[in-house]
C-alpha cells in the first residue's frame, strides 16, 4: 500500500451493536464487524441500556480483534484509533470510549472521538466514493431525525430535527401497538408490503411556522386512537393496512420535507443516513421524488445504515486530516448535538 | 514481575505500578470527576514520571466487582483494551477481597461495606493468619442486607472474641444501623486505608501470581466483570413484571 495512506481502526458501542473496522482513507473498508445484540433486547421490547453495556464489555476485545484479522493488520499497521464518543446511551458508550483510550494509551497511536450522528452521514462516502460535499442529507433513526445541510466535510447546518419523536422511536411504537414486537422498523417494513397504504389517512406531522421541523408524535398517537376506536366497536384491525398506512403518512412527510430543502437551496445531491434509511418504502420514495426533480439521489446499503464502525472509520479520517486528535480524558457525552464538534 | 493495577470499581479513581516487592508509584482520586476522564490521563502520569516502558509490564491488574456497573466497566474496558493493545494477560482480584487486603496483618474481622443500593451492601468477612500472614476469607464477597451482614458479624465475633473493623463507603452510610445491629466490639478503619486503593490491587494481585502462577491469569479477551446482581429488567423479567416501559426506546 502506498505510503501516505491512512489507517484507522473504529469502533463504535453507542446503543445495541458492538462494532469495530478498519478503514482506509475515509473511504476503503477492509472490516466492518458488528455484534447485534437484537435477540437479547427483543426479549424485552426494546434496548435496555443496562443490559447493553453487559454484552459490549463482553464483545469488545473479540469483535476488534475480529475487525484487524478481517482486514489483515495488526495495530503497529495502523495510523490512528477512533471510537464514537456520543451521542448514545453513556453505559453503552463508554465501553467503547474505554477501550478505545487503552489502546491508543497502549500503542500510542492517536486517538479521534467522532460524533455518531457525523458518522451516519459519512456512511454515504463509502458507499459512494465520488460523493463530495455540498449535499443536504437526511439522518432518521431510532434517536435522531435530522435534516441537515452538509457544507463540508465536518461541517453541518442543522435545517430542520424532530420536535418529538425520533422517526424510529414512532416506527417502535406503532410496531408495539400493533403487536409486530421489536424492532419495529424492519417489522413495519415487512408487515407494510401486504398492505394497502391508502386503507387508513393518518395525519401528516406539520410544525407550525417551520418548513423544516418534523413531528412524528401526532401521526404516532392518530394510529393509537385508530386502535382503540376499532377495539370500542369491535372491527378487526387489518395489521398489514394499519402498516402501510402508517409508513405512507412518515415516508411522505420525510420526503416533502428533504425535497423542500433541495430546492430551496438548490441543492444537486440528496442522500439518506441512520437506521431508519434501511426502509425499503423511505428508499424509493425518496428515489422516485429524486428522479422527477433531477436530483441526484444516494443511500448506503443498508448495512451502512443501521449502526457500524466503518462509517465512524470514514468521519474520523476527516478529521485526522484537519488535526484533530482527542486527549486521554475523553468521555462518553450522551446529549452531544451534531455541530457541536468533540475538538472545537 | 511488574503489575499496572487499575482501581474503579466505587468513589475511588486509581491506578498503581508495582514491581515484585516495590510500589513504583500511585495515584488515587476520590474526586467528583467521571472516572472516564482521570483514570487513562493518571496511567499516563505515571508512565510520563516513572519514565515506563508499557511493553514491560507483565500483567494488568484490576478489581473485577462488585462495584457501581459503569465504574466497574470503566476499569473492565481499559483493562481489556490495554491486555490488548500489550498482549499481556489480565489478574482480575474480587473488589471487597482487595479492600481488605488494605488492612494486612490484622487477626481482626475485617469487614468491608459498599453501599449497593436497594438497602444492600456488597461485603464480606476475612482477617489474617498470624502463622503465615495470608488472608482468611472468612465469607465471600456477596450483596446482602446490612441485617445479614451484622449478624455473621456478630456470630463470628462472639465464637472468637474478636473486634470488627468496618471500612468501605458503605460504613458511613450504615453507621447509624450498624450501632444497633452489632453487639461486639466495633471501629472504622481510618481515613488511608478505608476506601479503595489502587495499591492494594496491585499488592493482591502480586500476592495471587506468587500463590497461583499463571493460574492467576485471565486474558484480555475472556474476562467478564462480576456484578453479584442482575441487570433491573432481568430481574424484572424473571420475576414475571412488564419490563415493556423500562426500555430507552
Amino acid at each position: 500500500m502506498d505510503k501516505k495512506d491512512i489507517t484507522i481502526l473504529a469502533i463504535e458501542s453507542s446503543c445495541d451493536e458492538t462494532a469495530a473496522s478498519v478503514v482506509v482513507n475515509g473511504r476503503t473498508v477492509l472490516s466492518n464487524e458488528i455484534s447485534s445484540q437484537i435477540d437479547i433486547h427483543t426479549l424485552y421490547g426494546g434496548v435496555v441500556p443496562e443490559i447493553a453495556s453487559r454484552k459490549h464489555i463482553e464483545r469488545v476485545n473479540q469483535v476488534i480483534r475480529a475487525a484487524l484479522n478481517t482486514a489483515g493488520k495488526t495495530l503497529s499497521g495502523l495510523d490512528a484509533v477512533a471510537v464514537t464518543c456520543g451521542p448514545g446511551l453513556v453505559g453503552a458508550l463508554l465501553i467503547g470510549v474505554s477501550a478505545a483510550k487503552a489502546l491508543s494509551f497502549g500503542t500510542g497511536l492517536p486517538l479521534i472521538g467522532v460524533h455518531h450522528i457525523e458518522g451516519h452521514i459519512s456512511a454515504n462516502y463509502i458507499s459512494d466514493p465520488d460523493l463530495v460535499p455540498p449535499f443536504v442529507c437526511l439522518v432518521v433513526s431510532g434517536g435522531h431525525t435530522h435534516l441537515v445541510r452538509v457544507k463540508d466535510y465536518g461541517e453541518y447546518e442543522i435545517l430542520g430535527r424532530t420536535r418529538d419523536d425520533a422517526a424510529g422511536e414512532a416506527f417502535d411504537k406503532v410496531a408495539r401497538a400493533i403487536g409486530l414486537g421489536y424492532p419495529g422498523g424492519p417489522k413495519i417494513d415487512m408487515a407494510a408490503r401486504n398492505g394497502d397504504p391508502d386503507a387508513v389517512r393518518f395525519p401528516r406531522g406539520k410544525v407550525e411556522g417551520s418548513a423544516y421541523d418534523f413531528s412524528f408524535s401526532g401521526i404516532k398517537s392518530s394510529v393509537l386512537n385508530y386502535l382503540n376506536e376499532c377495539d370500542m366497536k369491535k372491527i378487526p384491525v387489518n395489521v398489514p393496512d394499519v402498516a402501510a398506512s402508517f409508513q405512507k403518512a412518515v415516508v411522505e412527510v420525510l420526503t416533502e420535507h428533504a425535497m423542500r430543502a433541495v430546492e430551496e437551496y438548490r441543492f444537486d445531491r440528496l442522500t439518506l443516513a441512520g437506521g431508519v434509511a434501511s426502509n425499503s418504502a423511505l428508499r424509493a420514495s425518496m428515489a422516485e421524488a429524486c428522479a422527477k426533480a433531477g436530483v441526484k439521489f444516494s443511500c448506503p446499503p443498508p448495512v451502512l445504515c443501521t449502526d457500524n464502525a466503518a462509517m465512524i472509520g470514514c468521519a474520523a479520517y476527516y478529521e485526522y486530516l484537519k488535526g484533530f486528535r482527542s486527549g486521554y480524558d475523553l468521555n462518553a457525552v450522551p446529549g452531544l448535538q451534531l455541530g457541536e464538534s468533540v475538538y472545537r | 514481575m511488574k503489575i499496572l493495577a487499575i482501581e474503579t470499581s466505587g468513589q475511588v479513581c486509581g491506578a498503581a505500578l508495582a514491581e515484585d516487592d516495590q510500589l513504583v508509584a500511585e495515584y488515587n482520586l476520590q474526586f467528583k470527576v467521571t472516572h472516564s476522564q482521570i483514570l487513562v490521563p493518571q496511567m499516563e502520569t505515571i508512565r510520563e514520571m516513572t519514565k515506563l516502558d508499557l511493553s514491560t509490564i507483565d500483567a494488568v491488574a484490576l478489581t473485577k466487582g462488585p462495584g457501581s456497573f459503569t465504574g466497574v466497566r470503566i476499569g473492565a474496558a481499559t483493562a481489556k483494551g490495554l491486555g490488548l493493545a500489550l498482549d499481556k494477560p489480565l489478574i482480575p482480584v474480587p473488589t471487597v477481597d482487595a479492600i481488605a487486603y488494605n488492612l494486612f496483618g490484622t487477626e481482626a474481622l475485617i469487614c468491608p461495606l459498599m453501599d449497593a443500593r436497594r438497602s444492600q451492601v456488597y461485603t464480606g468477612i476475612y482477617t489474617f493468619d498470624p502463622a503465615d500472614g495470608k488472608m482468611k476469607v472468612l465469607r465471600g464477597q456477596c450483596a446482602v442486607s446490612v441485617e445479614e451482614i451484622a449478624g455473621a458479624l456478630n456470630a463470628m465475633g462472639m465464637e472468637t472474641g474478636k473486634t470488627a473493623i468496618l471500612l468501605g463507603d458503605g460504613a458511613p452510610v450504615y453507621a447509624e444501623s450498624l450501632k444497633t445491629l452489632l453487639e461486639i466490639p466495633y471501629v472504622f478503619a481510618p481515613l488511608h486505608l478505608s476506601r479503595q486503593r489502587a495499591s492494594s490491587t496491585a499488592a493482591l494481585a502480586m500476592e495471587r501470581w506468587r500463590t497461583e502462577g499463571e493460574a492467576a491469569f485471565v486474558s484480555a479477551d475472556d474476562f467478564r466483570p462480576e456484578y453479584l446482581r442482575l441487570s433491573q429488567a432481568e430481574r424484572d423479567r424473571l420475576s414475571g413484571i412488564d419490563t415493556s416501559q423500562i426500555t430507552r426506546r
